[in-house]
């Protein structure tokens, strides 16, 4: 078994980060997932999460929200439509996004209520986790 | 025969046009690079994006159930036409080629008896609409204050653009940008984005069955918004470095004209100066003769 796999990350602005990694920790919509080399090929949204990778040049975390990640055997690309190393997330990125959210979850409509408020909840945890 | 002064002053002014458009070409030189190395950094985004949403949109697309964002709301209506030029002038053909292929468009639907509805981003190209279409007007986007435009910005304009989508207000809807292929050519191009179409890559999205989490409808459902938000961004870029391309080839051209126009003054002025000088003798030797 291949022991690393490639792993690219890209936002629209930018390919953050394109490397070899033993596995991938992905935030996907129904719940976390790891990935490995020689994964079943899937493609999972993402939820607001941070994204860890580790692999022979060591870890790296990123904050990621909205997108999603494709699987296949050779490799992981994730595609966020905002992503940033967790170090360089500033409170007033999550301010921007939180305040997005829950104007979102006032405007929803009753069937896209549930969405937008776990999507608000979870950028709360998000930030809350990340520490800013 | 113009005045010597006169003369001096024409070349005068020539030059400091000539250095100003000069300069105009150079800034523009260094703006086109930074903007078609931003075009370049979203281009994996974009063509990874669509080729899952290409593999999606084939395994989703036939079937009922499938979201109004692809399949269209099944009539054809009422149109709107998103056009996106630059916020300035001094760009050659830029605005008007992008204007003039929107009103085409506008023309044709009109035509066929449909609702066409206006929206606008950029000033420039927003003048040039109102002249004709003014009544076909829904809104506009304002960009002046943004030197770089950014994800959230395309993530705005998506925004608005769906919120009209939902409320019902049309049923197809068509982006009007200019496609950026090198410095002296920038092709005007019309895309649909509503009903989403994507163009299918043979090897890629066939080949490998993935599984979907959640299942593919719902994936569908979050990606698609974003998809308009995606294709309303590389058009904005492609925009970005079309029209400092287009500025950088008129600024050029501007800085050619205007070294042929100050050759043709000085020549003009030393024929002047050297008329003035053979008249000068000629009184003198007639002066002196006639003593």
């Amino acid at each position: 078994m291949a022991e690393t796999m490639q792993f690219d990350l890209v936002s629209p602005e930018r390919r953050l980060a394109s490397m070899q990694v033993a596995q991938v920790q992905i935030p996907g919509a129904d719940g976390d997932l790891t990935a490995m080399p020689d994964h079943a090929p899937l493609i999972t949204t993402l939820r607001p999460g941070v994204l860890r990778v580790s692999g022979p040049q060591g870890d790296a975390a990123y904050v990621v929200t909205g997108g999603f990640a494709e699987i296949s055997g050779e490799g992981t690309s994730v595609l966020a439509e905002k992503a940033m190393p967790v170090a360089e997330a500033t409170a007033a990125d999550f301010d921007a996004l939180i305040g997005l959210a829950t104007e979102a979850v006032a405007k929803a409509p009753a069937d896209a209520k549930d969405a937008a408020d776990k999507l608000l909840a979870d950028l709360q945890a998000l930030r809350g986790e990340v520490g800013v | 025969m113009p005045n010597l002064k006169d003369l001096k002053n024409r070349i005068a002014s020539v030059k400091s046009t000539r250095k100003i458009t000069k300069a105009m070409q150079m800034v523009a030189a260094a703006k086109l690079r930074r903007a078609q190395d931003a075009a370049e950094a979203s281009r994996p985004y974009t063509e990874r994006f669509n080729a899952v949403m290409a593999g999606l949109a084939s395994s989703v697309g036939g079937s009922d159930s499938a979201p109004r964002l692809l399949a269209g709301t099944g009539d054809d209506k009422v149109h709107l036409l998103v056009v996106m030029t630059a916020e300035r002038g001094l760009c050659g053909g830029f605005n008007s080629n992008i204007a003039k292929l929107a009103k085409q468009k506008a023309a044709e639907l009109l035509g066929k008896g449909k609702t066409v509805k206006i929206l606008t981003v950029g000033k420039k190209g927003r003048d040039q609409m109102k002249r004709e279409y003014a009544s076909h007007f829904v809104g506009h986007v304002d960009l002046t204050e943004i030197k770089r435009v950014g994800y959230a910005d395309a993530q705005e304009i998506a925004r608005d653009v769906l919120a009209r989508f939902d409320a019902g207000d049309f049923d197809v809807a068509t982006i009007f940008y200019s496609k950026f292929v090198n410095v002296v050519s920038q092709i005007p191009t019309a895309q649909q984005i509503i009903p989403a179409s994507f163009e299918q890559s043979e090897t890629d999205a066939a080949s490998t069955l993935y599984d979907y989490e959640p299942d593919e409808e719902a994936i569908l459902a979050d990606l698609l918004p974003r998809g308009v938000a995606t294709q309303i961004f590389s058009a904005l870029l492609e925009n970005g470095a079309s029209e400092q391309g287009a500025r950088m080839s008129a600024m050029d051209n501007a800085t050619r004209n205007a070294g042929e126009m100050i050759e043709k003054l000085t020549i003009e002025y030393n024929r002047s100066r050297q008329a003035v000088i053979t008249n000068e003798l000629i009184e003198i030797i007639s002066g002196a003769e006639a003593l």
